[in-house]
């Protein structure tokens, strides 16, 4: 009976179980994606408040041309860029000091759980809310603003959101708090999977901690920076919630923290601009896919390599 | 004996950087901790205090407002919370369930069979789950616009059904926990695949779900982009979306005690979930990064 069962052929089973996923894939995704390349190439707005369509008419690469020559977008991206650096620099600092803190056997920092929990915590909080807590916080009539001209470490005529870089430091801040927590942990679990066998014999040979950390820790940690590396630049160019909420929606003093994503929800949804918002869009998704494609090179180098091997074995045996 | 005096207050001065060092490691993570306590404990003490008393300045003390800023947000006009939080809860909760069940089943797929394609299809989904998110979801909500489909929450939860992401989770632990010999054993009794996969596999993968379903949950809860583009309709807004239309509105033309309400409302719920399940979210947040 076993026997019989064994020759049923059960992987058509495998093609069922992954149906429901692909075909929402290619329907909500694949499709909309290479849609929104091919409009790239058109001429499609709808003009006088909404009520007349223009297009969709072909004309070539117009819309990038306009894009980069207006000088906004660029900016827009220059302004997201900063605003992604200045937040994932003290973070990546931040979060690698506090894992070699609290995975350290000499320190044997106690309480490591509950910091641990708290520092988390903001990664889990609808962005929007925590920026409107630091709206409250921060505006001019702020609480913390008005505490911090009454003991007197800003001067009166100081302002959060009226100033460019203070608008920008609280941005950057905002998304310094809601992620260090989580790269410390990634970060611990990395120096946690580092043997210790490793950094023992390093010692015994009269390494000193310093010498054990950039020798030793940093260059093994270097996959999982990767890794943080790339979904902060990939989260980070979507910037859109924080600073909408943050700026109400009007990018800030002068425009500087307007950020791409915003720029496209303007475009979609106040001016029309389809052609354009698709333009911006694929010019982005090109940026990230470039950057992350180099990423899933390196960290998915044994899945490849076996896939590649697969495939050269079918080759010989076809031969 | 005096000797040995020397030797102890040597070892105490050469531990005294070591105390040094901790005192100062601890202080710059309680100042980190502080700072995230404060604004959270700020949240939830503005929550409960009157609009006068929050301009006034910070309290230690909750005040008596909490039920009357509850009242007040609640029935704004034209805000429409309550739908709001419905609708957000309806939202995250199907999309949750949508996102774990399929992907585990998309994992279980490429797990066990060996049909044709498999392995291009698991490097595919490897290759899109970095394309971000929200840029895809543009495309999308330009072809909506065009049809005139807006206003509807389906095109929002059907998505869910593939999650890249969640997808890697699973098969990253059904590699790791899920015997063969229980699938050949169902075979054997007769059990049919689908239901193999419902009933014995998931409830063996059960942690993992769970915890993929918590993930799940909260990023849509807190989702802001890609609804506030589809949706436009007041009463049918998610929560993030009312939070960033009242944002945009000037902070001094609306009642301080209803707005911190208001964020209470919408952080509350991730928080408690959080409290209740930290252990398990540290370690999933790890799952998939860290590979052997």
């Amino acid at each position: 009976m076993s026997k019989k069962r064994k020759k049923i052929n059960y992987n058509k089973w495998g093609y069922y179980f992954v149906a429901p996923f692909i075909t929402v894939y290619v329907i909500f995704s694949l499709i909309p994606l290479l849609s929104t390349f091919y409009y790239s190439f058109f001429e499609y707005y709808y003009a006088q408040g909404g009520f007349i369509k223009v297009g969709p008419n072909f004309i070539g690469f117009e819309n990038y041309v306009t894009l980069f020559s207006q000088g906004m977008f660029m900016k827009y991206l220059g302004n997201t860029v900063i605003l992604w650096l200045m937040g994932f620099i003290p973070q990546v600092i931040v979060s690698l000091l506090m894992a070699l803190w609290f995975t350290s056997f000499r320190l044997k920092l106690k309480g490591t759980a509950f910091f641990k929990t708290i520092m988390y915590m903001p990664n889990l909080v609808m962005a929007a809310a925590f920026s409107m807590l630091f709206v409250q916080l921060f505006s001019n009539t702020g609480g913390l603003t008005t505490l911090l001209m009454d003991i007197g470490v800003i001067p009166e005529t100081f302002s959060f959101v009226d100033k460019v870089w203070p608008t920008r430091g609280l941005i950057a801040a905002m998304n310094f708090l809601m992620w260090f927590g989580n790269t410390t942990i990634l970060l611990m679990a990395g120096i946690m999977g580092i043997d210790d066998a490793l950094i023992e014999s390093a010692s015994v040979d009269g390494a000193n901690s310093r010498q054990v950390f950039t020798k030793i820790t940093l260059p093994l940690l270097k996959p999982i920076l990767l890794f943080v590396l790339i979904t902060s630049l990939v989260g980070g160019i979507q910037m859109f919630d924080i600073p909408f909420v943050f700026t109400r929606g009007t990018g800030g003093p002068q425009g500087s923290s307007q950020t791409v994503m915003m720029y496209i929800s303007g475009l979609l949804r106040t001016s029309k601009q389809y052609d354009m918002a698709g333009t911006a869009s694929v010019v982005l998704f090109l940026l990230t896919t470039i950057i992350s494609l180099i990423c899933f090179f390196i960290m998915n180098k044994d899945e490849i390599s076996e896939y590649r091997e697969e495939r050269r074995v079918k080759k010989e045996m076809k031969k | 004996m005096n000797k040995s005096m020397i030797l102890k207050k040597m070892r105490f001065v050469d531990k005294l950087p070591l105390y040094f060092l901790r005192f100062f490691i601890y202080l710059i993570l309680a100042t980190f901790a502080g700072a995230i306590i404060f604004l959270f404990y700020t949240l939830f003490v503005n929550a409960s205090r009157a609009h006068i008393d929050i301009s006034k300045g910070f309290s230690l003390y909750p005040g008596t407002f909490f039920t009357r800023n509850f009242q007040k947000i609640i029935t704004q006009e034209n805000l429409f919370v309550l739908e709001g939080i419905r609708n957000s809860f309806f939202i995250a909760f199907i999309s949750g369930i949508l996102t774990t069940y399929f992907s585990a089943l998309t994992a279980y797929a490429i797990h066990l069979y060996q049909f044709k394609g498999r392995r291009f299809i698991h490097l595919a989904i490897l290759a899109v789950m970095m394309i971000p998110s929200q840029i895809a979801g543009i495309g999308l909500v330009t072809i909506l616009y065009s049809i005139g489909f807006v206003n509807n929450y389906w095109v929002i939860i059907i998505p869910a059904i593939a999650s890249p992401a969640t997808f890697f989770f699973m098969k990253q632990y059904i590699q790791s926990v899920l015997p063969y010999e229980i699938i050949e054993a169902a075979r054997v009794d007769g059990s049919s695949e689908f239901r193999t996969f419902n009933q014995i596999v998931l409830p063996i993968i059960k942690p993992a779900l769970s915890v993929q379903f918590i993930f799940s949950f909260v990023a849509s809860w807190n989702n802001l982009f890609i609804p506030s583009l589809i949706i436009q309709d007041g009463k049918k807004r998610t929560l993030p979306i009312i939070i960033a239309q009242l944002g945009v509105s000037d902070p001094k033309n609306f009642d301080q005690g209803a707005r911190f309400m208001l964020m209470f409302l919408a952080i509350i719920p991730t928080v408690i979930i959080y409290l209740i399940f930290s252990k398990f979210i540290i370690k999933g947040t790890t799952a998939g990064s860290v590979k052997g």
